[in-house]
């Protein structure tokens, strides 16, 4: 028993070390966007929460369009979210649920398309949008990234064992036709994977960082990731307001993943098994 | 929206026309066919298209705005030789080593401690989940800090106990520790939740067996846990490949504004921070598609050989297979009991 103990204590030891690591970035980033950048510089640095943050902040939005950043991020992030949402649980409602000549073929090419990292042909993705005319614009940001693969194969998964077949039946003896079966059989149930889809989907359209720097070219209109970025690299010695930009950026997040962060954790976990 | 209203448009026409048409196979199907097209066809404008496109500019001289010149292999002879590229190799296959290793050993420690622990179980998550959704750039500029030559943390830890600061940011291995920490921060609490879903997935039945017959904790680590989380491990191994070869954000935050963009010695220069100054620093499209699939390749090798290790060989495979044939004969046994169990387990987590 008392080894056990042993064992219990010392694992919780471990575990509060990893979370000390996990979290001091954020506080040191803290830190640093509440004092004065010659106060970072001073030796021995200072390790406590200081009392300029306000000030710090005030001076990323006086040098760069912080909240016009934000809001495009926003759209571009909620826009392809939502199109994301639509599309992939319509098609992986079609995928789970129906019977279609080719459907199994069509599936399979869906999931060779996983094989092809498409990163590769950036260049030629670049090209394309520039030939469409879309260099610098939100569709750029939106449209590409409507509809993938992964959340198609993950709905799918999650739709075989959530929606039973003859609540489709049954709609389909109401006279329901397809789109009307997927919005009054398929989207209710399928509501718990769209808000991990969603979260999912979000995040990654928020921090995507090499896409928005390539196709974002109107100094005017660029997303947080790359606003922070040019505040970087023209304000780089401005420690402490460079940190408040980073922290702002940040926060909203880290709210977003933190309220709805438990079941999300739970939902990355059980996908990676499916593989 | 125009396609969504498309697939409105056409799913509703189908509805109502079915009835009287003929009992056609495809058109009966047209409603299912358009609500799977949305993804074909965005794939095959930007992900299809560019990739074969990709193949015929990267036998091509162009810098995007006059003509297309035909080089015929040129590109590929020319990367062959090029220092700058084999450099990028190296430095991405490094930084990939250096933190993927230590990242995904620790992970499973973690995991380990997370599976047994009882209580703070969802506190614990969140804060090394926390990390992997924060974007690299923020987390690149705090790192950058902490690492900085002159005034960083580290070097005042250093200093304080009595060594002398190290230009962490202006040698090639000191950038690289500093990406390799970035890249290891992000992504340990990830694999550890990935790892403790694999650890939750074995059933408890095999351990308590192992343990009537005398085995050692070490024994039943290397006999049963490693085992059966080999595809958990191969999913987070070529997780981490696939992402590993593709950093770029990191030095591009690090040292993209510096001029040169992979750095002091160009000691964080990717094989993607390659592509992207060759392509869009220095308009060689054709040169920037070869790159691409340069990386492709690697990619490719490096998935294989990562099955190839962590597949193991047949004498482990059958370890592997007998261990989960015990485990599904146990599991068939104690269905019952065992799901009255999972059950319990399940509301005792949640109340966590």
């Amino acid at each position: 028993m008392r080894t056990e103990r042993i064992r219990t204590v010392v694992g919780h030891v471990v575990l509060m070390l990893g979370v000390v690591v996990s979290i001091f970035p954020f506080y040191w980033m803290l830190v640093m966007a509440s004092n004065t950048t010659p106060d970072i510089f001073a030796y021995p640095p200072k390790l406590v929460i200081g009392s300029h943050l306000f000030e710090n902040m005030g001076h990323v939005l006086d040098n760069i369009d912080f909240f016009g950043a934000m809001l495009l991020t926003l759209v571009a992030s909620l826009g392809v979210t939502v199109l994301v949402l639509f599309f992939d649980s319509l098609a992986a409602f079609a995928f789970a649920k129906y019977e279609f000549p080719g459907r199994d073929l069509l599936f399979g090419l869906l999931l060779a398309t996983f094989m092809i990292p498409t990163q590769l042909a950036l260049v030629p993705q670049f090209v394309t949008l520039a030939e469409f005319g879309w260099i610098g614009s939100l569709k750029a940001l939106i449209i590409p990234g409507a509809a993938n693969a992964f959340g198609i194969f993950w709905m799918r998964q999650y739709a075989k064992g959530a929606i039973p077949d003859e609540l489709i039946s049954a709609a389909k003896v109401d006279g329901a036709g397809f789109f009307r079966q997927y919005l009054t059989v398929g989207l209710p149930v399928l509501r718990p994977g769209l808000a991990f889809l969603g979260i999912f989907t979000f995040i990654n359209v928020w921090n995507d960082y090499l896409w928005p720097l390539i196709v974002m070219t109107d100094p005017n209109k660029l997303t947080l990731q790359v606003a922070l970025q040019q505040l970087n690299g023209v304000y780089g010695t401005d420690y402490s307001m460079v940190m408040a930009g980073a922290l702002m950026s940040v926060i909203p997040l880290i709210g977003v993943f933190i309220i709805g962060g438990r079941h999300f954790i739970a939902d990355i976990a059980a996908g990676a098994m499916k593989f | 929206m125009a396609v969504s209203e498309t697939v409105r448009g056409r799913a509703a026409d189908v509805s109502a026309n079915s009835p009287d048409g003929p009992p056609n196979r495809f058109r009966q199907a047209i409603p299912q066919y358009a609500a799977v097209s949305p993804f074909f066809i965005l794939f095959a404008i930007f992900g299809a298209f560019p990739v074969l496109f990709s193949i015929w500019l990267s036998f091509h001289s162009w810098d995007g705005i006059g003509t297309m010149k035909w080089v015929g292999i040129e590109q590929y002879s020319y990367l062959l030789t090029d220092p700058s590229f084999w450099k990028s190799i190296t430095n991405t296959l490094i930084i990939w080593v250096i933190s993927t290793v230590p990242m995904l050993a620790l992970a499973l420690v973690i995991a380990n401690a997370l599976h047994n622990a009882t209580r703070f179980r969802t506190f614990y998550r969140i804060a090394y989940f926390i990390p992997n959704i924060t974007s690299v750039v923020a987390v690149t500029m705090v790192f950058g800090s902490i690492f900085s030559n002159n005034f960083g943390l580290l070097n005042a830890f250093l200093q304080s106990v009595g060594l002398d600061k190290i230009e962490w940011l202006s040698q090639p291995w000191g950038i690289k520790v500093a990406i390799a920490s970035i890249v290891a921060w992000r992504w340990t609490g990830y694999n550890a939740i990935i790892f403790l879903a694999g650890l939750q997935a074995i059933s408890s039945d095999i351990y308590e067996a192992a343990r009537v017959d005398g085995a050692s904790p070490r024994q039943m680590f290397w006999r049963i846990t490693v085992p059966l989380l080999r595809p958990v491990i191969l999913f987070t191994a070529v997780t981490s490949t696939i992402g590993g070869l593709q950093i770029f954000t990191e030095s591009q935050v690090l040292f993209g504004s510096s001029g040169a963009i992979g750095g002091p010695g160009d000691g964080g220069l990717t094989i993607v921070s390659y592509l992207y100054d060759s392509a869009f620093g220095k308009n060689q499209f054709g040169y920037g598609a070869a790159i691409g699939w340069a990386l492709f390749i690697l990619i490719v090798l490096f998935s294989v050989i990562n099955w190839r290790l962590i597949g193991g060989n047949d004498d482990e495979r059958l370890t592997s297979r007998a261990a989960r044939r015990v485990q599904r004969k146990i599991a068939a046994e104690r269905a019952g009991a065992g799901q009255a169990d999972a059950d319990a387990g399940k509301e005792h987590a949640d109340a966590h």
